[in-house]
């Protein structure tokens, strides 16, 4: 009995130890990655800034409709109409112009009127995480005067200031992004894991599957599933909806590449000293097999998700997607997509370089993560 | 060799029939037909002949039969050379595929050398002068080519285009042209206006096949047979391409086959969209969106054909260019 | 204390040597620092002889032969030395008396290297299994050193000569006949068949035998062989060898044959020199540096063979310690900490030169530092190297290593060579 126990406890113990010189010899040279460390900023910074306080940061609320429509972008001032620099940041205010050729209206700065930014005003109550209430926000215009206005992106058709959208906008792109990675990941990984280990009858109605999912043309695949969610649906169900066709389409690639990599790891001593030991099948598989494949996995999730903003972002602005009253980058997109309005409303093409530096800033951390997880595979 | 292609050819129509099948479903998922929706419009505007018109087609395509049977018409009918109607357009889809497969195959066939005229040098250039300033330069811009996708990177020249340069952009051919026979200022208005979507088209391709060209190219020249081929007194350039680069390509043959062909169906759809071209990929994404059942069928199945094909192509053209690979 | 030279042998055929390597540094430059992957490498290959170079991995064995063909990685530099190359002419007038190529001297990239490539040093590899590009026939390869070389050798006039004699390029059904013969001279079955196989329908014994059919195509003056049968099974092993020993002696080549088997060199070699840690530390004819060993890394290399005839039961003896880390190589002698005779005070401080122990065979140790016998040797050499020998040992005494630019190999010296 008691040569057991001590087998019992020395065996996690030393496993952990080698695991953890794994993870920090990783860390260190993660680390070492300057591309890296800055992908890592960017991402974070955009689940922090846009998926978490998003409230917070952007001055006005997705419900807010000002009189204004269309208007360009107000640029911050330091300096005055008499010449003299402020340390106070500060607006000019929009006077409209009626265009009776075009027949259409657009606005022009008025220097004579100015608004003050102020940073960590009151504005707009909301609830940070749908509980915590406040009404603080980063920056904005003095509560007390109804007219001020800051519009550092413009506003759209509605009025609606184009720097919140965005910032909401991220929230639903980038979430879209890790839940259907998740789920890729929970499909993929379990799927490929169990083909792997138990062979057989499982493993070949996976792999033929995967198979069959991989000869279907992923693009038109998309676009049909897409295509078929009721248009009379929620927004928050075809939202949901829309992130299982987009994990629905990936796991299988990943499934494969799972598999693979328990098949090598089945025949590894520690996992055979682990049925000698009586192990279960499950804790075998759970414990040993898919850990083992934790950093490949983490190498591809991190990979893919870029591919699912974008596949998020492309569906919208064809309309085949998110739909409004939901706002993602992809639905603000959808705005911009007629030359019209590239031509009279430049700045609704502002989320563009948010995405790809979104995009890019995931590429440099997942390739930063490749080299350090694993880098005997490159490429 | 011709038993493994007759083999994978059978096992092709099996895929194609149960992609065909899978996709008719997909289609049809969405609530009512198109027929409904449109019989609807026109009763709207008082069209008496509607309900007589609308169901001879019903009738006529089995619309009223149960799915599988309906598949069967349909199948029936498309191996026979008549793909159904296209109801948006009331015309049969043949013809409205036809009108813009050429535009669709020029479009495709230029992105398709841009992005390898492009990237093969510049990936081999990258592998052999590596960590050269040529090199990381080459790097980065394909790093950010990389996330850029096609239809944005369509959105920033159309804001360049029509703010900046106050230019008419979109389409393949200028408006006195459009419907002008082929003749030779046509072909010349054409190469001018293609190089933009052609570019465009080619920056994501490119940039991925720049990446994997140079990683294949370096695991290539540290292979000992490059060291042996050096010591027999080759020249560098003969090195690097009769001993590397005609190695390091063969995977990317399977690229070729997989992607390049399919892609003329639905590839760059998006950017299509975005610049207006007349080609197959908006015309897919249109008819998915207001349900014209056998218009999008039909480009899905001609899809899965080339993807099908293109994948027993790149097959075929491995073992030719790679002796290490057998058939089986 | 008397300083001879590195740079004679005093051999008994009067002949110059085909290929003379002098105080050879070559230098790797690493994320950590630098490597000095020869510290001063000096032997002589005469004609139609073999040299076997011995020593552990990570002795600079491999690095020697790629210094030669200019085949180093771009990280290593040569810092200093001479490579001589007595490159016959392919002009029958101009084939005495012809100064030897500086090879160190030669652009790596540039035309005069690549005649030599192939053309009269040829080189065989570790890697028969994967020293063949995959795509191309045993046929192409050798078709490509043949088209190569046959022109290029040729100096203008000779060639024009040649021209003339034959059609301007060697033809393909020319070319593929020669490539039989030698294909069949190798000893591959079916050679007019053989010669369209690819490299991986051939066995790994197929493959060096095409690889060396490739290195004879252009009949080299001098083969370097770089543990050409250390990937090979046993059998295989000797057969190669002997194929080596038999096309040496038909083709009058000379070999330089690189191994980590002491076996396989007695079974090639005419003269030895020993490697360890970038260095030559004995050199001497294969007998003598197997019964008669002098320096101590030699003789406990030799004692860790296993032998027929031993006591059974018998351990084993082992070098002890490990070969040390590149970066921190030991002062003095390299050899010394491992070493079961080492002079404390001496061995740590003073870097040994390689000193002829007898008439022929030298040692780089300070155990012989007054033997008798160096005096013999090192007079006539003493006579034209006293400058740059002065120079090559005050650095050496100190134990710190001779910078790129004052060294005595830099100055090649005409009136010895």
């Amino acid at each position: 009995m008691t040569v057991t126990n001590t087998l019992k406890k020395a065996t996690p113990k030393k496993s952990k130890t080698v695991r953890q010189s794994y993870w920090q010899l990783a860390w260190w040279r993660f680390k070492k990655n300057r591309l890296a460390v800055v992908g890592a900023v960017i991402v974070i910074g955009f689940y922090v800034i846009c998926g978490l306080f998003a409230e917070f940061f952007a001055p006005y609320s997705l419900a807010h409709l000002s009189d204004y429509l269309e208007a360009p972008p107000q640029q911050l001032q330091f300096i005055d109409q008499a010449g003299n620099f402020r340390l106070r940041p500060f607006v000019y205010g929009y006077s409209e112009v009626v265009d009776m050729q075009q027949m259409r209206r657009f606005y022009e700065v008025d220097t004579s009127v100015t608004y003050d930014v102020y940073f960590w005003v009151r504005g707009e109550p909301y609830r940070l995480f749908g509980v915590i209430p406040g009404d603080i926000h980063l920056f904005g215009t003095d509560a007390a005067n109804p007219d001020a206005h800051l519009f550092l992106f413009g506003t759209d058709r509605l009025g609606r200031d184009m720097f919140s959208r965005i910032l909401y906008g991220g929230r639903l792109s980038l979430l879209i992004g890790l839940i259907g990675q998740l789920l890729t990941l929970i499909f993929g990984v379990t799927l490929g894991a169990i083909s792997g280990y138990y062979g057989g009858l499982v493993d070949n109605l996976v792999q033929r599957s995967t198979e069959f999912l991989s000869a279907f043309p992923d693009i038109p695949l998309f676009l049909a599933l897409a295509a078929a969610i009721p248009p009379q649906w929620s927004p928050i169900a075809v939202y949901f909806m829309l992130t299982i066709i987009l994990s629905f389409v990936r796991w299988g690639s990943l499934a494969r590449q799972v598999r693979g990599l328990v098949l090598s790891l089945r025949e590894r001593e520690y996992v055979l000293a682990a049925r000698s030991f009586g192990s279960s099948d499950r804790a075998i598989l759970f414990r040993h097999l898919i850990p083992g494949t934790l950093s490949h996995v983490i190498v591809i999730a991190t990979l893919s998700i870029p591919g699912m903003i974008l596949a998020e972002t492309a569906l919208s602005f064809l309309g085949l997607g998110l739909r409004p009253p939901l706002t993602s980058w992809g639905v603000l997109l959808q705005e911009v997509s007629t030359v019209r309005a590239i031509r009279f409303a430049p700045w609704l093409l502002i989320p563009v370089p948010f995405i790809i530096t979104a995009i890019l800033g995931f590429n440099m951390l997942g390739d930063g993560l490749r080299d350090a997880l694993d880098p005997y595979s490159r490429n | 060799m011709l038993a493994y292609i007759v083999r994978r050819l059978g096992y092709a129509a099996i895929m194609l029939v149960l992609v065909s099948l899978a996709g008719f479903f997909i289609i049809e998922l969405p609530q009512g037909d198109y027929l409904q929706i449109r019989l609807a419009e026109l009763r709207a505007r008082g069209d008496t002949s509607a309900d007589e018109r609308i169901n001879a087609l019903r009738v006529r395509y089995g619309l009223d039969r149960p799915f599988l049977e309906r598949y069967g018409i349909w199948a029936f009918n498309f191996v026979q050379g008549d793909f159904g109607e296209a109801f948006e357009f009331e015309r049969p889809v043949s013809e409205i595929i036809g009108q813009r497969l050429g535009n669709t195959i020029i479009l495709a066939v230029a992105v398709l050398l841009v992005t390898w005229i492009v990237a093969i040098p510049l990936g081999v250039y990258s592998a052999v002068k590596q960590y050269s300033i040529g090199d990381q330069i080459i790097t980065t811009i394909s790093f950010i080519g990389l996330g850029i996708p096609g239809f944005l990177l369509a959105l920033i020249v159309m804001y360049v285009a029509v703010v900046v340069l106050d230019q008419e952009v979109g389409g393949l051919f200028s408006r006195e042209f459009r419907d002008a026979p082929w003749s030779f200022a046509r072909v010349l208005n054409l190469l001018r206006n293609l190089w933009i979507p052609a570019l465009i088209g080619s920056v994501t391709g490119s940039a991925a096949l720049i990446r994997i060209m140079r990683a294949n190219l370096l695991e290539t020249l540290g292979q000992p047979f490059i060291e042996s081929a050096r010591a027999r007194g080759l020249r560098n350039a003969t090195v690097n391409w009769k001993h590397g680069v005609r190695i390091a390509i063969n995977p990317l043959i399977v690229i070729l086959g997989s992607e390049a062909l399919p892609s003329i169906i639905v590839g760059n759809a998006l950017v299509a969209i975005v610049l207006n071209l007349p080609t197959l990929g908006p015309l897919f994404v249109n008819a998915l969106q207001k349900q014209d059942m056998f218009l999008a069928g039909t480009i899905l199945v001609f899809f899965t054909v080339l993807l099908v094909v293109g994948n027993l192509l790149a097959d075929l053209l491995l073992v030719w260019t790679d002796p290490r690979i057998q058939l089986d | 204390m008397t300083q001879t030279s590195t740079l004679s042998t005093p051999q008994v055929t009067p002949s110059q040597p085909l290929l003379e390597v002098r105080d050879l540094k070559v230098q790797f430059d690493v994320q950590r620092g630098t490597v000095r992957a020869l510290d001063g490498v000096s032997f002589q290959i005469q004609p139609g002889t073999t040299l076997g170079l011995i020593g552990e991995s990570g002795s600079g064995k491999s690095v020697t032969a790629r210094a030669i063909m200019r085949l180093l990685a771009k990280n290593a530099r040569i810092v200093s030395g001479d490579i001589l190359f007595k490159q016959p002419s392919q002009d029958p007038n101009q084939a005495t008396n012809q100064d030897a190529v500086n090879i160190i001297k030669l652009d790596p990239n540039g035309k005069h290297i690549r005649t030599l490539r192939g053309g009269n040093i040829a080189m065989i590899f570790q890697e028969p299994m994967s020293s063949l590009t995959p795509v191309y026939s045993a046929g192409v390869h050798i078709n490509e050193s043949l088209q190569i070389h046959t022109n290029a050798k040729r100096t203008v006039g000779a060639q024009l000569e040649w021209a003339i004699k034959h059609t301007q390029k060697l033809s393909n059904s020319e070319a593929r006949r020669i490539a039989i013969n030698l294909l069949d001279r190798v000893g591959i079955p079916r050679a007019a068949q053989s010669i369209d196989s690819y490299p991986h329908q051939l066995s790994g014994g197929q493959r060096q035998r095409v690889m060396i059919a490739v290195a004879l195509s252009c009949n080299p003056s001098l083969l370097i062989a770089d543990e050409p049968t250390t990937a090979l099974d046993v059998t295989t092993q000797s057969q190669i060898n002997s194929l080596i020993k038999d096309i040496q002696q038909e083709y009058n080549m000379a070999v330089l044959y690189i191994t980590h088997d002491l076996g396989v060199i007695a079974e090639v070699a005419q003269d030895v020199a020993v490697m360890y840690l970038g260095r030559i530390v004995e050199t001497g004819q294969v007998d003598d540096i197997f019964y008669a060993p002098k320096h101590p890394y030699t003789q406990a290399l030799l004692e860790s063979i296993p032998r027929l005839g031993k006591v059974r039961g018998e351990r084993l003896s082992t070098i002890k310690g490990m070969v040390p880390d590149p970066f921190s190589v030991p002062s003095g002698c390299p050899f010394h900490d491992r070493c079961p005779q080492m002079m404390p005070g001496l061995c740590d401080v003073t870097v040994p030169s390689l000193k002829h122990v007898t008439a022929n065979q030298q040692a780089a140790c300070l155990l012989y530092e007054d033997s008798d016998d160096v005096t013999l040797s090192s007079h006539q050499v003493d006579m034209t190297h006293t400058t740059s020998e002065s120079q090559l040992s005050g650095s050496q005494v100190s134990g710190s290593q001779v910078s790129g630019s004052q060294v005595s190999g830099s100055q090649p010296d005409e009136s010895h060579v």
